[in-house]
């Protein structure tokens, strides 16, 4: 029977030798189906298993990421790996360390309650007696279902979880191979595409000569209806033909695009599907209406490194090895694709420069593999290049977010209506509406399929973070579901909870200033639960708020606050900004709680790394497009934020102990961007509700 | 035939044409893979190696330039059981998220430590702001180029 509550992936993956197996070299094999996108989750998830099953860290090596031996816990996103897959894990070694002592008590004939772990070695009070992990596993049948019925150690036992492990895979990243881009075995063919312009375009006209006298050297050029491909032993001749390639290749049906179509406000009035969510239509006319508008243009993933895969289909067998972040959901669309047998297909899972979220990566994986199936006995090495990644990834979708709040006779909300306007945050392969990309070029195209976006349960999509988490008596969300994005779009870390957020918060400064209070103290009045207001006021207290300069100076101290997804980590944040044509941050300051840390200089990490990336979308970013599709191609197309622009950031963790473990990785994106730009309302005396925080757009808020 | 130069202090030979550029040459003929691939552009960083002493982009870089020339690598500094004090204090630090602009900005670093062994904070900046860094970084990374001065200076190199 299983235990009531027993976690999603355990449900899934029923059985105990998908999630641990003793090795005979004294080593155990944790596996996840979550994976290292820089995060840390390998070794965050590899102390969770130490601890609980008493052995050092350095005995287990942790799988990640492989269809063949581990389980499919889909997809690495919204936070939620050490929720989901620590708590499997931790179960699972609980279970597995239970049913060790039940065996190893037997062979001593005393009682499981006599033995203890130490490093793994089973102890009689305190005494060795010869037997451990390793000489009992064969006894355990570990075909068996986890049940969730093993007894967990209480937090304050933990010696590894809590500790500032350093990182396992940062020593190869800094010294030499590590990523998928660096396997070249010595049979390795190069291979670049031609991409399909967007779905529906055909190839009308493509000059191989041509095409191939650019490549100067070795070529193969790989057809199959829209979906072209140049591979040679030398990965310049690929190089070269592809970069050669547009302009000896004819398109019909592109897309027509207009400037209008990057700017969020296009979303308005396009056919979308309406929902209401919450408390039902307002009756009677507002009394006291506070209203904004806030907007967030589209956002690439912009990784430092363009997708890359590797492809090798021998003897009826697919192997792809990939950056993606879920192997058991990319094998899966793979089969689809490519009409295999799902059990003919192995993938693995590599490093890769940080995505962010869905961006090229599982594309490339199709890639490599169609042009595998090609040329049949090579590892296909594809690559694509810099202005394919930034002009083909899906990006993160444009939203336009109202807000519309009623006000009591004392200036709190007392009815608050959110409007948001959004194209899906969800495309990825084999959910909703999205396909690998290469399948649209292809001679049969998947059918177009109606865009979902994520439940409110799992967070929501447009939604994410809509809901205030202040006291407000009634609260509705008018969801429309954009159907037809002008570009393809998906999820980006934090999903809609940035603009949403930008949204609330921008108006919590505004009604509080309506009412001629101080933003904190605000938002404290009508801020009931405990965690949220302990680091609401705690980062008060960090960001020294009480000697907040006057507004208008051309310096500004602005704060936000959010809990992710209204489930996940609480966050504050603070900002100092200095405006003079251009924002420049001159300090964050940030808290969360984010119950039980396992490795808090992790999670402090990622607390540092959502702050930079959202000071980087609120100050500077904006995909841009052309008569065809995206436009900004390189880095000078789209800047991101530099060194010199960075500033000093203080990030804290409350003590969480006795609450439970919650993800980092997203939470404060949003509060940062809405914190930045209270503190350019408060240096300019108006408020900007348009990201970027372009010059432009600050000139414009002066004039 | 074929372009010689020294490596990581090693002379070596690549038989690959002048225009081949100096990343194809030291990822796909000498086999040296932490340099990255990032834009092909010179505008991430992520390809930085040094030539006689200097950081270059080897994206760009044709092999034939490097002819008769000293070129390090990432490989050239340490291993991860014998670690550069650079890589040491990046480790110290936790300098690093997916870490695909590391080998890039640690090049940088080390180019700016041989000339002036004890930069101010705004050099370092300086120094590294021809890199990109998107996980965010940033800070962890200026700590760690700090951290490494006086380890270098006490000779631990």
């Amino acid at each position: 029977m299983n235990a009531p509550n027993l976690p999603t992936s355990l449900v899934d993956n029923p059985r105990l030798d998908r999630w641990i197996h003793f090795n005979p070299d004294r080593t155990v094999r944790v596996a996840s189906g979550k994976v290292e996108i820089g995060q840390g989750v390998v070794t965050a998830l590899s102390q969770i298993a130490a601890d609980e099953l008493d052995v050092p860290l350095d005995r287990v090596h942790l799988l990640s990421g492989d269809t063949d031996h581990g389980p499919d816990e889909m997809y690495t996103t919204s936070s939620l790996s050490i929720q989901m897959s620590g708590s499997s894990i931790r179960l699972v070694c609980a279970e597995v360390r239970a049913k060790a002592l039940d065996r190893a008590a037997l062979r001593l004939n005393c009682s499981p309650d006599d033995l203890t772990v130490v490093d793994g070695q089973f102890l009689q009070n305190g005494e060795a007696t010869g037997q451990d992990y390793w000489t009992v596993a064969g006894e355990i049948d570990f075909s068996q279902a986890p049940t969730g019925a093993g007894k967990l150690k209480k937090a304050d036992a933990y010696k590894i979880v809590g500790k500032d492990v350093p990182r396992f895979d940062l020593p190869a990243k800094i010294t030499g191979a590590a990523y998928v881009h660096d396997v070249l075995p010595s049979d390795v063919l190069h291979a670049r595409t031609l991409r399909q312009p967007n779905p529906g375009a055909t190839l009308a006209t493509l000059d191989e000569a041509a095409i191939k006298r650019a490549a100067k050297g070795e070529l193969q050029i790989v057809r199959e209806a829209n979906f072209v491909a140049f591979v040679s032993p030398v990965e310049s001749v690929a190089q070269a033909a592809a970069a050669a390639a547009p302009a000896h290749a004819r398109w019909d049906n592109l897309r027509q695009l207009t400037p209008a179509h990057q700017e969020a406000a296009w979303l308005k009035g396009q056919p979308a599907e309406d929902r209401q969510i919450g408390a039902p239509p307002r009756t009677s006319p507002p009394k006291n209406l506070a209203q904004i508008t806030v907007s967030r243009p589209y956002i690439a993933h912009a990784s430092m490194g363009p997708s890359c895969a590797l492809a090798e289909f021998r003897d009826g067998r697919l192997t792809v090895q990939s950056h993606g972040q879920g192997m058991h959901p990319l094998r899966k669309n793979l089969a689809a694709a490519l009409k295999l047998p799902i059990e003919a297909i192995t993938a693995k899972h590599l490093h890769g420069p940080g995505c962010y979220g869905h961006n090229g990566a599982d594309d490339a994986a199709l890639d490599a593999a169609l042009v595998a199936m090609r040329i049949p006995g090579h590892t296909i090495r594809l690559q694509w290049r810099r202005e394919e990644e930034f002009g083909f990834e899906p990006v993160g979708p444009a939203m336009l977010v109202t807000l519309h709040v009623d006000l009591d006779d004392k200036g709190r909300p007392a009815d608050w209506t959110t409007e948001i306007w959004s194209a899906t945050h969800v495309q990825r392969p084999g959910s909703g509406s999205g396909y690998l990309l290469a399948t649209e070029a292809l001679s049969d195209p998947p059918p177009e399929v109606k865009p979902t976006d994520p439940t409110e349960q799992r967070g929501g999509g447009g939604t994410r973070n809509a809901v205030p988490l202040y006291d407000v008596p009634s609260h509705r969300i008018l969801h429309h579901l954009v159907q037809r994005g002008p570009v393809r779009t998906s999820a980006l870390r934090g999903l809609g909870a940035l603009p949403n957020v930008y949204a609330i918060e921008m108006m919590m400064d505004e009604l509080a200033a309506r009412v001629g209070e101080d933003p904190v103290a605000y938002r404290l009045s009508i801020l009931s639960e405990p965690r949220a207001r302990r680091v609401v006021e705690r980062i008060a207290a960090m960001s020294d708020w009480k000697a907040r300069g006057p507004a208008g100076a051309g310096k500004g101290l602005g704060m936000a606050f959010a809990r992710y997804k209204n489930m996940a980590a609480y966050c504050a944040v603070a900002a100092a900004v200095t405006v003079d044509e251009i924002v420049r941050v001159d300090r964050v300051w940030c808290v969360a709680d984010a119950g039980l840390i396992v490795n808090p200089n992790g999670a402090r990490n990622q607390l540092e790394g959502g702050i930079v990336q959202a000071l980087s979308w609120t100050l500077k970013e904006q995909v841009r497009f052309n008569d065809h599709g995206i436009a900004s191609l390189d880095w000078d197309g789209y800047p991101i934020l530099r060194f010199s622009e960075v500033p000093e950031i203080e990030a804290e963790l409350v003590d969480g102990a006795g609450n439970p473990t919650l993800g980092v990785g997203e939470c404060s994106c949003g509060p940062t961007a809405a914190a930045v730009g209270n503190a350019v309302a408060r240096a300019l005396g108006v408020r900007i509700h348009d990201m970027p925080l372009t010059r432009d757009r600050i000139l414009r808020a002066l004039s | 035939m074929g372009i010689a130069f020294t490596v990581n202090g090693a002379t070596r030979t690549v038989d690959v044409p002048e225009t081949t550029s100096l990343l194809e040459a030291l990822r796909n003929h000498l086999g040296l893979m932490g340099t990255r691939y990032g834009c092909g552009l010179e505008q991430c960083g992520a390809c930085t190696v040094l030539v006689d002493g200097e950081p270059v982009f080897a994206c760009t870089r044709e092999t034939g330039t490097v002819a008769g020339r000293s070129v390090t690598t990432i490989e050239g500094l340490g291993t991860p059981d014998k670690l550069h004090p650079l890589q040491q204090a990046f480790l110290d630090e936790q300098a690093g998220q997916c870490g695909y602009c590391l080998s890039g900005i640690i090049l940088s670093a080390k180019a700016l430590l041989d000339s002036n062994p004890k930069p101010s904070r705004a050099q370092i900046v300086e120094a590294l702001d021809r890199h990109l860094c998107r996980c965010g970084t940033h800070q962890r990374i200026i700590r760690a180029v700090e951290r490494a001065t006086p380890m270098i200076q006490k000779g631990v190199a």
